[in-house]
């Protein structure tokens, strides 16, 4: 046999680094995709399933009446977070029903007095293809493209309204890059401009992680849901403006429930849930924020340091707490991903999603898709540790050089032949 | 998605990785170098071949690339060591597919090596054309040193 000659400085093999006392692997850092549920919230929930089971709907007798109370204070937890009143939130089975009941809902309604509706290219794919939807339906939308940071401004927003805009739909923070919009500043130019087209935002990401107040944001619908603020998943709510009433046509018909904007057995212990994650959001956001911005600049700087060619995508001034998405350069997202086998993060590569095409989000800002296919993302959260933060970097660090030295592109950027001059072979 | 366990052995332990650009006993023009894929597509593979007497003495690969894409060259190396350039020409993306368990998501990536073995003796074959008429010096012979 012939020998495995490498000529290469270190082996390409993978080298096993040391778990460190206190980190338990596998390590769950893809908090935006979803969230564990705090125990909290799980204590909160259990008497509603085996004790107070009753339909909040019953009117009659106890079990009725107390399950109705749980909701009702739930309601109260979520408007504490969210502002406004507690009448104005509409139960759904999560962000996506939540997302295409304010946008379907919003343009049935408003069908007679417009057909034009603004959104963004990196919002999520729940309100995307629910503008798409439409589009097949008549409605016009325009999808504005954010500026290199990810972020857009309210004179772009103005600028692309008619007399026929409707509706205004603009996410609060974004899934993959954290990005979070000026919000405030794009619902006071819409309604400054329009105070009758309707402002939506996909508040998911954002809500309770950074400050939001549907009155200082001048929204009129705003979707958020529990499994991403350490709630169950399977619980979202639609906020709703009452003054001045905002209507929307259900998707959903049946016994009236929600004021009639959606049916259907309200599912208690999953409120329940949803608003004890609330209001521990509501009391620990200050000094979670802090904590998860520390831990995101220490797997920044620890990265960075060690590794040249990483660029972080989207703003990192104006970002969530505990995001980081980053490229790293003339490394394939995936076989990065292999390699870290026990962290669960993500990644914009394609070859992570069934269509082979890299991130829409990251081809919005412009990122080319070379780089787009060697993005990673971390999405730290309430449970994450220092210990595990500094496993991660040692880890990511020798799996990324280890894969450089495997990657021809590597070898041609240190040997100072640009890329881009090479005529390559799209397949 | 899982994989199976010959695309973790070959994505753990790649074979052959390299270049035979950094090795002073090998002479150019005993390489053929085969370059497919594009970075915009997320992947692209280098495949080079080093032949003697007409056999494929050695190979050598680097790939960007996800693990499918890495095990279906790293394999490809391995499978095409000792052929002539004829049988290492019909070597099809099937045997690929076949040997590491590819799910067909990841077929391309197969293709892609068979690409990058017919671009590597296309390469070489290019290289020995005006070389005919001059007559084959062959070098001394030499084994690739162990790193």
């Amino acid at each position: 046999m012939v020998a495995e000659a490498t000529h290469t400085p270190a082996s390409p093999k993978s080298i096993a680094i040391a778990v460190p006392d206190g980190v338990k692997l596998p390590i769950f850092m893809d908090n935006h995709s979803t969230t564990a549920v705090d125990l909290r919230v799980v204590q909160a929930m259990l008497p509603f399933f085996t004790q107070h089971y009753g339909n909040a709907a019953s009117r009659n007798h106890s079990f009725g009446w107390t399950a109705e109370a749980a909701v009702e204070h739930a309601r109260a937890q979520i408007a504490a977070l969210l502002g406004g009143d507690a009448k104005e939130i509409v139960w759904t089975s999560g962000a996506t029903e939540a997302n295409n009941l304010a946008i379907k809902g919003a343009a049935s309604f408003l069908r007679r007095q417009g057909n034009h509706i603004i959104t963004v290219e990196t919002e999520h794919k729940s309100v995307l293809d629910t503008c798409k939807r439409l589009q097949r339906e008549g409605f016009e939308v325009t999808y504005l493209t954010p500026a290199k940071d990810g972020l857009v401004t309210p004179e772009q927003v103005t600028a692309a309204m008619t007399d026929k805009t409707i509706l205004v739909t603009i996410m609060l923070a974004n899934n993959e890059i954290g990005v979070v919009q000026p919000i405030e500043a794009i619902g006071a130019a819409v309604k400054a401009k329009n105070p009758r087209t309707l402002f939506h935002t996909d508040a998911v990401q954002g809500f309770g992680k950074v400050p939001f107040d549907v009155e200082k944001a001048r929204v009129d619908l705003a979707s958020v849901t529990a499994h991403k603020l350490y709630g169950p998943k399977g619980i979202g709510a639609l906020w709703v403006r009452r003054k001045p009433r905002v209507r929307i046509d259900p998707l959903i018909d049946g016994g009236g429930h929600e004021r009639g904007m959606r049916s259907g057995t309200l599912p208690v212990p999953m409120i329940v849930g949803f608003g004890k994650a609330a209001e521990l959001a509501r009391e620990e956001m200050a000094s979670e924020a802090a904590r998860l911005n520390a831990l995101r600049d220490r797997l920044y700087k620890g990265l960075t340091a060690r590794l040249t060619e990483t660029y972080v995508n989207g703003s990192l001034e104006h970002r969530l707490p505990g995001n980081l998405n980053i490229s790293f350069a003339f490394v394939e997202g995936e076989s990065l991903l292999m390699a870290l086998k026990d962290v669960a993060v993500s990644s914009g590569s394609a070859c992570t999603s069934a269509s082979l095409e890299p991130s829409y989000v990251l081809r919005a800002l412009g990122v080319g898709d070379e780089l787009a296919h060697t993005s990673i993302r971390f999405g730290i959260g309430r449970f994450n540790t220092e210990a595990e933060i500094d496993y991660v970097i040692e880890l990511v660090v020798s799996a990324v050089e280890r894969l450089r030295q495997l990657s021809p592109l590597w070898e041609m950027h240190q040997e100072g032949i640009d890329i881009n001059s090479i005529q390559w072979t799209p397949h | 998605m899982a994989y199976s366990d010959k695309v973790i052995d070959h994505y753990e332990n790649p074979r052959n990785v390299g270049t035979f650009k950094a090795q002073s006993d090998v002479d150019a023009s005993e390489v053929g170098t085969g370059l497919v894929g594009a970075p915009a597509c997320g992947d692209v593979m280098r495949l080079e071949i080093r032949v003697k007497d007409g056999l494929i003495a050695d190979a050598k690969f680097k790939t960007f690339g996800c693990g499918s894409a890495i095990a279906s060259s790293s394999l490809a190396t391995e499978m095409i060591k000792g052929m002539t350039l004829d049988q290492a020409a019909q070597i099809k993306n099937t045997h690929i597919v076949q040997e590491l368990n590819l799910p067909p998501v990841k077929i391309h990536c197969s293709v892609l090596a068979e690409d990058a073995i017919k671009a590597a003796i296309e390469d070489y074959k290019k290289k020995q054309a005006p070389r005919v008429a001059a007559g084959s010096a062959g070098t001394a012979a030499a084994k690739p040193q162990d790193a």
